[in-house]
């Protein structure tokens, strides 16, 4: 058992999402950085699928109830395991009755924290993840308040003494949006043709940032006034998270994990899935610059990302050896 | 008449976009959006297809296929699938027109040039179609409005509009399965539930399902 001491209700459970539900209108949703809970989970021998913690609003506090372990990745903040500090991207024990604490990040938005054993609530729709806006899933389908009591999953995990870290070499000097704009790659979607060649020059060309207007549903952007040749009128379709949609302001929305599941604005581009955890990990105010890639580009980038898992799983069971939930 | 071949475009890495849209919503189009989003899911590598209004959003996995391929088979299963109307659930959706739950209904009948009376007279008495669901979750687009009644959405959409909220959209007709924000116009409520993520068949209208609306009362 765990219990939340301090949140805000932006902070949820996530897995790894719903897929295959789309044509209900139901969203994948999930963890905005997947690449972050999965790793949490799999240094911890879980399933990487296994539900966590979103954690969007910092700081965040709480304690456990039993021993067990934890897993903290993703924004760079400092974190604390009862008296002791945790490095970023570190897998540790906690014993009963101690806290946990995530202060503000230094660098990125958004924190996972994997529990030995994953969360233990009933999926739906299958999947653990919330989603707020459909109101299900998670714990009662909203955001973590304080003293929220969550049970785990019995675990064995067999961690060695003073935990271990993992270090992605993407993440190592990953832009922080701040001093130095996130680059995301992007491919051309339907309707790009249709803008100006000056909106098509500027799109690529020079930085936007990110509003308030920014949550797990899509970011609203802004820079340069971005304009169609002439007006569109499009039925609604489906999209999927990372489409940059343009409405009728001109200023950019990117669509992401619980983004509605059809939409009916003009799409310039759209993000490629291994760019995605950038934009999870890019706070309000962040700048971005969009890199158009080749489709061959963005699959091999996505390859690589599921290299870098395998070997990741190889890795960990070198140090950890294989353990089975009981 | 359902055209030929469909504009296909690439929706990031994982997605392409079948659209078969030529001007307005087709009717005969859309069965044949239905038929090739049930033969897209025999295709290797493709994870999921998501009909929209005269459009297909094929989802699959780049490392399993690839977007030139898949794209080409996409092609051929359009121009190959048989059309067929889906025999699908008749609804009967009680609605209170009007009032506070129904605000636009005024300034709808008025933009129609018709009396309230008359202009729910006419909503009620259309048979619609399931056309896709989508956006959130067990939210209908209806094709089947009387073109008399189309009213173009609002210039700022609404925060919030209610669950049970009954709407127009430009040419279209629908109904909110939870509260969301929305720029269609409310024209009443029902309290027919269409999520419930709990069950078994979540949705309760699925593509080609046939609704009638019934008035169960009119507060202007």
């Amino acid at each position: 058992m765990i219990e939340i001491l301090t949140t805000g209700l932006p902070n949820t459970v996530q897995d790894l999402g719903r897929p295959g539900h789309l044509a209900l209108g139901v969203s994948h949703g999930g963890a905005m950085d997947r690449q972050a809970l999965a790793i949490a989970n799999l240094m911890l021998g879980n399933d990487p699928s296994a539900a966590g913690i979103e954690v969007a609003l910092h700081p965040f506090r709480l304690r456990v109830h039993i021993d067990t372990a934890v897993a903290i990745t993703g924004a760079d903040c400092a974190v604390s395991v009862g008296d002791r500090p945790c490095p970023p991207w570190w897998a540790m024990a906690i014993r009963a009755g101690e806290t946990l604490v995530l202060e503000a990040p230094r660098i990125g938005a958004r924190s996972y924290i994997a529990f030995a054993g994953g969360l233990d609530l009933p999926p739906v729709m299958g999947s653990r993840a919330t989603d707020v806006k459909g109101s299900f899933g998670g714990l009662a389908g909203r955001g973590l308040s304080r003293g929220d009591r969550l049970a785990l999953n019995p675990a064995q995990c067999g961690l060695p003494a003073g935990g271990f870290g993992s270090a992605l070499e993407e993440r190592r000097g990953a832009a922080d949006g701040a001093a130095c704009a996130i680059e995301l790659r992007v491919l051309p979607a339907a309707e790009f043709d249709a803008f100006t060649p000056e909106a098509q020059a500027a799109f690529t060309g020079n930085e936007w940032s990110i509003t308030n207007d920014a949550n797990r549903m899509g970011y609203r952007l802004s820079g340069e006034t971005l304009s169609l040749l002439s007006p569109l009128e499009l039925l609604s379709h489906g999209i999927v998270p990372g489409t940059v949609q343009v409405p009728p302001s001109g200023q950019p929305i990117i669509q992401l994990a619980d983004a509605n599941t059809c939409g009916g604005y003009p799409k310039i581009a759209t993000v490629i899935e291994a760019d995605l955890w950038r934009l999870a990990q890019a706070p309000v105010g962040a700048r971005l610059r969009f890199l158009p890639v080749s489709i061959e580009a963005s699959t091999e980038a996505l390859r690589a990302n599921r290299q870098r898992r395998r070997d990741f799983i190889a890795a960990r069971n070198l140090i950890v050896g294989k353990q089975r939930a009981p | 008449m359902v055209a030929g071949t469909p504009h296909i475009s690439l929706a990031g890495s994982g997605a392409l976009l079948l659209d078969g849209a030529q001007g307005a919503f087709n009717d005969a189009t859309q069965e044949l959006v239905w038929a090739v989003a049930d033969a897209a899911l025999n295709l290797e590598g493709v994870r999921e297809a998501v009909p929209g209004m005269n459009n297909l959003l094929v989802v699959f996995d780049p490392l399993a296929t690839d977007a030139q391929s898949l794209g080409e088979q996409l092609k051929s299963l359009w121009a190959s699938t048989e059309a067929s109307a889906i025999a699908g659930t008749h609804h009967t959706i009680p609605v209170s027109y009007g009032g506070a739950r129904g605000e636009d209904l005024a300034g709808w009948a008025a933009h129609c040039g018709m009396s309230v009376d008359e202009t729910v007279r006419r909503h009620a008495a259309a048979t619609y179609t399931v056309a896709a669901i989508g956006a959130m979750p067990g939210f209908p687009y209806l094709s089947g409005l009387d073109p008399r009644l189309a009213w173009a959405r609002r210039s700022t959409p609404r925060l919030k509009v209610a669950e049970g909220a009954v709407i127009i959209g430009g040419a279209q007709a629908g109904i909110m399965p939870m509260t969301a924000p929305s720029g269609w116009h409310i024209i009443g409520h029902t309290d027919v539930t269409l999520f419930r993520a709990e069950a078994e068949l979540p949705v309760l209208l699925r593509p080609g399902d046939t609704i009638r609306f019934a008035i169960a009362g009119i507060e202007a």
